[in-house]
């Protein structure tokens, strides 16, 4: 049992330091520091630009996409190597947040499925940061469930006619292309009609409006669609058998262990050891020293648990629904640890804003929780998945599974 | 970087699961809980002959000498399997002090009976109420011998060798704590047996009459010694913590699956899945903070008192949580005494408080995490 790199992964780690030290956009690197959940941004620059050009850059030296084939704009690196660039990269890696669904969804999907033209065309600008990729899955009508979608793709001779309505599109407003899930045949049960495309996002017929979140910020969209054309050569997998392109795209994501989950904790350490109550230091309350130990046990069990899966993908073993926790933990975390320290501060904590205690960083990560207990997964979606694909329990019973898509009610209250 | 214990530790942890499988099933556990035995006599023994006992014990005094990490597979699975025996005080108690602060002579004389099975030994601290604490002890040591009493200690109406931690001066300092070596067949101490919340394992009052110690350790050196044992216990014990709950966990898991009502395994409603998801992840995070203080024990890094504080408090949460929400998956049948379901959570429950309780370790983590700030 060690932390010890392997001399091989030395090598590595001091040639992606030198890089990293010599390159990165340093004027930036206490703001990102700083930064909290629901909070970041840059006071004098525009962050998806410095975003671009960081990627760009890390493009251009071979440190994209490390663990992406060469020919598609990656570096062919071990899964291994690509954990060492994330805890090197450091504060920087929060710069890749508006690349993360093109890198981590968009990009294996299009490696799994499209043609090696297609693989060649649109994969190195993906990897670079040249072009932006967002995910179309979500509807108004499927979310969790999300092979409950409607919007339909219909076929008219070399080309798929697309009406319908996405939500919840991360990033849409600045994306260049989008992989997209449609129903292309409604008479058969849900999972079976569904098939993936990817298309240009400036199509015609292609409208992007702003979500405004409860936060006050807009992170997410609405994707409105009417009459869109999409060639056929732009379909991913065969008709029909889009459920399974989608969880090609679905596992994936698990593959982003290591990258550190927020938790809220060093922020909330930091605070309690500033901050004055009327008997003396709030780190010397009893009450106080009893929740951060708690919460202290759970960031630390956390990084531990991620230390061993990272250890497991050393040795070769895939990551597996296990990494689930992560996320679980540290979203409802996060959500009580903000409550905690605006508690701590009275009446005051009401008070939001860059010149409130703490520059306010405790009521922004408040605003912005309820939504990492929400996306990418509800925290009653990673329990399933941990109770069905973990603890091996018996699915839900699903009372849709085999209707056709066209006869599942719509309406709770008739 | 490799955190995870290796192929060979990983062989001794499904050897010592295979063993305790056939020679404690929940059945010998009973026979000690209905108060037959006061421990599991052939077990110990077998624990000997396997070579559990003394395989962190230096092989100059009669142990395998392997070491702490091959230490915590095997208390994994004593926990899992609520082995009947006195191994956390003999093993994580006496014997870790033995290995701080005894003598050449000391360690000469006691470890190899040790790590035959021949002695059980144990440390008494504990005056009634309270937590770990310089100021709680009262019983007094001096010109060689020892008056008063302490309870609650572990297995302490069968211990051969108690390591007494005794009062030597009434500065107000920590200096004023020393440790003392009392040869219980030698005389001089009375033991009680007490009721206790877990009867798999023995509860004790010890009362000391002019009873003849020799020290251990350097004089007022006690509470600093007391302290790395504690932090050394805590991580071994979490590793029987984790033990427990993964086998609460599997208990849980199983009966949602075998139990149908309303025309389906319960195991298929969302409320009893996600109790059951919850009590994966609290072993799970339970697990990884156990792993940390393994790695600062084996090392004996500087990391360890908050290392090994983490690894209590998740330890123990885990296995409060798991013990607990197991009788509740379990339904009525789990309050029966017939199913296994309260064994663990006694287990847990008596876990919780042998080394001091939660909110003392929540206090000991917070303090550890200052002082590594601060440096």
């Amino acid at each position: 049992m060690n932390f010890d790199d392997t001399p091989q992964e030395a090598a590595f780690r001091a040639e992606a330091r030198a890089w990293i030290s010599a390159n990165a956009p340093k004027q930036y690197e206490d703001e990102l520091r700083a930064s909290s959940l629901g909070r970041t941004a840059l006071k004098n620059a525009n962050i998806l630009e410095v975003a671009k050009a960081w990627q760009k850059k890390k493009a251009d030296a071979g440190w994209a996409c490390l663990h992406w084939p060469k020919e598609y704009g990656g570096r062919g690196a071990s899964p291994i190597e690509r954990v060492i660039w994330q805890q090197e990269e450091g504060p920087f890696g929060k710069l890749s947040a508006m690349f993360i669904i093109g890198h981590g969804m968009c990009g294996p999907t299009v490696m799994a499925y499209a043609s090696e033209e297609h693989k060649r065309q649109y994969l190195p600008p993906l990897a670079s940061g040249e072009k932006v990729w967002c995910q179309l899955f979500s509807e108004p009508a499927g979310g969790s469930d999300v092979a409950g979608l409607r919007t339909r793709a219909e076929k008219r001779g070399d080309e798929w006619v697309i009406n319908g309505q996405k939500i919840w599109t991360s990033g849409a407003h600045y994306s260049d292309y989008g992989i997209l899930l449609t129903r292309t045949d409604p008479t058969v049960p849900k999972h079976k009609g569904l098939t993936m495309f990817f298309l240009d996002m400036k199509s015609p017929g292609v409208e992007v409006r702003p979500i405004k979140q409860a936060s006050g910020h807009s992170d997410f969209n609405e994707v409105y669609f009417t009459d869109v054309v999409i060639p056929d050569s732009q379909r991913l997998g065969t008709v029909n058998d889009g459920w399974n392109v989608a969880l090609t795209t679905l596992m994936n994501e698990r593959m982003s262990i290591g990258a550190g989950v927020a938790t809220g904790f060093p922020e909330l350490f930091d605070f309690c050891s500033s901050l004055m109550l009327d008997d003396g230091p709030a780190i010397e309350d009893r009450n106080v020293r009893s929740k951060l130990a708690n919460w202290a046990v759970k960031a630390s069990g956390l990084k531990y648990t991620s230390m061993r899966a990272i250890s497991a993908l050393s040795k070769g073993e895939r990551p597996g629904p296990e990494n689930s926790i992560g996320k679980l933990v540290a979203g409802s975390m996060v959500q009580d640890v903000a409550s905690y320290a605006l508690d701590l501060q009275g009446a005051a904590g009401v008070l939001s804003g860059p010149e409130a205690e703490f520059a306010g960083r405790f009521q922004a990560m408040l605003l912005r929780a309820p939504g990492t207990r929400v996306e990418g997964g509800t925290d009653e979606i990673m329990r399933n998945i941990i109770a069905e694909r973990v603890l091996g329990l018996p699915g839900d019973i699903r009372v849709d599974k085999d209707l056709p898509f066209n006869q599942v009610p719509t309406k709770g209250r008739a | 970087m490799n955190f995870d214990f290796s192929d060979d530790q990983k062989q001794l942890r499904d050897q010592a699961r295979k063993f305790l499988a056939e020679k404690c099933p929940p059945k010998a556990v009973r026979v000690v809980l209905d108060g037959k035995e006061t421990y599991d006599r052939a077990l110990w023994k077998g624990f000997a002959d396997m070579g559990f006992l003394g395989v962190a014990i230096p092989e100059e005094y009669g142990g395998a000498g392997a070491g702490h990490l091959e230490l915590c597979v095997i208390a994994e699975e004593v926990g899992r399997a609520l082995a009947p025996v006195p191994f956390s005080s003999t093993v994580y108690l006496a014997a870790e002090a033995l290995m701080l602060a005894g003598s050449d002579a000391q360690k000469q004389v006691w470890l190899p009976k040790i790590a035959s099975g021949e002695t059980i030994g144990t440390l008494a601290l504990f005056e009634g109420t309270g937590n770990p604490s310089p100021k709680a002890i009262k019983l007094e040591a001096s010109n060689g011998v020892l008056n008063g009493t302490k309870k609650p200690v572990a297995d302490g109406a069968i211990a051969d060798l108690i390591i007494v931690a005794a009062r030597t001066a009434s500065t107000g300092r920590d200096s004023d704590i020393s440790l003392f070596l009392v040869d219980a067949k030698a005389g001089g101490v009375e033991a009680k047996a007490l009721t206790n919340l877990d009867p798999t394992r023995g509860q004790a009052e010890l009362t000391f009459a002019n009873c003849k110690a020799e020290p251990l350790g350097a004089a007022g050196e006690g509470w600093s010694i007391i302290s790395q044992v504690l932090d050394r216990a805590a991580v071994l014990t979490a590793f029987e913590q984790v033990g427990g709950s993964d086998r609460a966990l599997e208990m849980g898991r199983d009966y949602a699956l075998d139990r149908i009502a309303f025309g389906r395994p319960i195991g298929s409603f969302q409320a009893v899945k996600h109790m059951l998801a919850d009590m994966y992840v609290s072993a799970t995070l339970a697990r990884s903070n156990a792993y940390y203080g393994a790695w600062a024990l084996s090392t004996n890094a500087p990391e360890l008192p908050e290392a090994a504080a983490s690894a209590r408090i998740s330890a123990t949460q885990a296995y409060q949580h798991c013990g607990k929400n197991n009788i509740q998956v379990h339904g009525g049948m789990g309050f029966t005494w017939e199913f296994d379901c309260h064994m663990y959570y006694r287990r847990a429950n008596a876990l919780a408080l042998g080394l001091g309780s939660l909110s003392y370790w929540e206090d000991q983590l917070i303090d550890r995490m200052r002082k590594r700030n601060a440096a």
